[in-house]
């Protein structure tokens, strides 16, 4: 590979329901400690949600919360976040040569259900639908309001990939720094689809949302007793940069981003399937130059319906069959699904384990489903496990309409 | 509703639309954009709520009377006489 073609992270934004920086989300994971819990949402009453409770005002006036949207709040947090992390000059950085590329399951259906209750009140009259819907609602509005927040000019749009969309932010950006579109790129992904009944509803409708007595044991991906999703909120933002200007300017280096793959089912709207999941992972291990041994841990995308997590580990199996060493572990245990945020929150969670040599766990795997076997791979249940040196990590995230993504980060090495 | 109920009828919009800023010193005859961040949708916002709360309508030919808060009291007067101040 080019010296050029290099690209690392070296800043890091984030909110989730468990932590709303990286250390913070770290430790909660290595901990065990869920995030999940009761959430009112309009016309269906309490469900179970991953909620964030950053502060909003930490980057923008009040008028700023009101004019935008919950995604863009989100982003808004985590790229000032990421840019404070990176510990960058921002008043020299040249703004018309930094893109925002973030990946969003959806957009758009939390302002529209909020404007028709609305008008509901007054009898369905049009002439009070809000002059803001459609700035609020056009696809690259996350993005956008980044740009407004730090000022950015360069290109900014937001990646619609259902839930492989995190991934994918990170891929937009590493293509648009190796194509020499931008010298900085802030990507990853983010949702604010707890705000939206209509994805609950949905989900109960297909028999895929989750139910627990207990909100913190709800989200069991991988156990026998598993029986939905929960969603969630959530962002997860990073600064990538060439390894040539991260390094001339001393910068903190998370990891390098060593291979990837986007590819389709062309199967069904929301089955998944195995075999192109696992094409989605070989050709993301060829990109690295890596062979399935060489990883050490793999994020799962599993989200705990019943056919979803299987497939997964169908794939794994196909691919990692022989690879004892390997630790599989999952994040949505502890969160939710944070879907447009999914993959880049499951990634993060997990690049700590450079430093620290810690595979964190997959909770409230009480009871493994035998389906839901991956080989030799064993997953990580419910206590971390010490791996020594890590040097990769793959980050599966899978999307409905078969979107796969798979994302491999590696250690820093000279 | 008499001018003052008016006015602070007005007050109590621009506090939730713009609520970073003072209102206390607001000026009855200066634009309230030389005096606060108001722009051309927020200005569309005060439009909304005076619809939505006391279903007045505004034709858009008239906004230009309502670029002061003096200006606006007086505009709205005539047509907010028969309705009710908030409890």
């Amino acid at each position: 590979m080019k010296l050029r073609d290099r690209i690392v992270i070296t800043g890091v934004g984030l909110t989730c329901p468990i932590g709303n920086s990286l250390p913070e989300f770290r430790a909660n994971l290595l901990e065990g400690r869920s995030g999940v819990g009761p959430f009112e949402t309009r016309y269906i009453g309490q469900v179970l949600a991953g909620v964030c409770n950053y502060d909003e005002l930490k980057y923008q006036k009040r008028k700023e919360v009101r004019r935008g949207t919950r995604a863009g709040s989100i982003s808004i947090f985590c790229a000032n976040e990421a840019v404070r992390d990176a510990g960058l000059d921002w008043s020299t950085v040249r703004k018309d040569r930094v893109g925002v590329y973030i990946g969003i399951t959806e957009h758009g259906n939390v302002e529209t259900e909020n404007e028709i209750f609305e008008i509901s009140k007054y009898n369905y009259d049009t002439a009070f639908w809000s002059h803001h819907h459609n700035p609020r609602t056009v696809a690259n509005s996350p993005a956008g309001e980044v740009t407004l927040s730090l000022g950015i000019s360069g290109p900014h749009y937001t990646i619609g990939a259902a839930c492989a969309a995190g991934n994918i932010g990170f891929i937009q950006g590493t293509q648009m720094l190796r194509l020499d579109e931008v010298d900085m790129a802030i990507v990853g992904g983010v949702s604010e689809s707890i705000h939206t009944f209509g994805i609950f509803a949905s989900f109960k409708s297909q028999g895929a949302l989750a139910s627990h007595d207990e909100p913190t044991k709800a989200s069991r991906p991988f156990d026998q007793a598993r029986n939905g999703i929960v969603v969630a909120e959530g962002g997860c933002l990073c600064v990538l940069e060439r390894l040539t200007d991260a390094q001339r300017r001393g910068a903190k280096i998370y990891g390098e981003i060593a291979g990837y793959a986007i590819n389709s089912d062309a199967s069904d709207f929301v089955l998944p399937n195995s075999g192109r999941q696992g094409e989605c992972m070989k050709q993301a291990l060829v990109r690295a130059g890596i062979s399935p041994r060489d990883v050490d841990i793999l994020s799962s995308h599993a989200t705990a319906t019943e056919q979803g997590d299987v497939e997964e580990c169908l794939a794994i199996k196909e691919v990692f069959g022989n690879h004892e060493r390997l630790a599989v572990n999952n994040t949505k245990s502890f969160i939710g699904h944070a879907m447009g945020a999914a993959g880049a929150l499951e990634l993060l969670g997990n690049v700590p384990a450079f430093q620290d040599g810690l595979a964190h766990a997959t909770i409230n795997l009480d009871n493994l489903d035998p389906a839901c076997d991956c080989g030799a791979p064993q997953i990580v249940a419910n206590r971390p496990r010490s791996m020594g040196q890590v040097n990769y990590i793959l980050n599966n995230s899978f999307g409905m309409l078969g979107i796969n993504s798979v994302l491999i980060v590696k250690r820093f090495t000279e | 509703m008499n001018a003052e109920e008016i006015r602070q009828v007005l007050l109590d919009i621009l506090s939730r639309i713009v609520p970073d800023e003072d209102l206390s010193t607001l000026q009855d005859d200066v634009p309230f954009r030389e005096q606060i961040e108001l722009d051309s949708m927020d200005f569309l916002d005060i439009v909304m709520e005076l619809r939505k709360q006391y279903r007045i309508q505004i034709p858009e030919e008239d906004y230009a009377n309502m670029n002061t808060m003096g200006g606006a009291v007086n505009y709205l007067t005539p047509l907010m006489k028969g309705v009710s101040a908030p409890a």
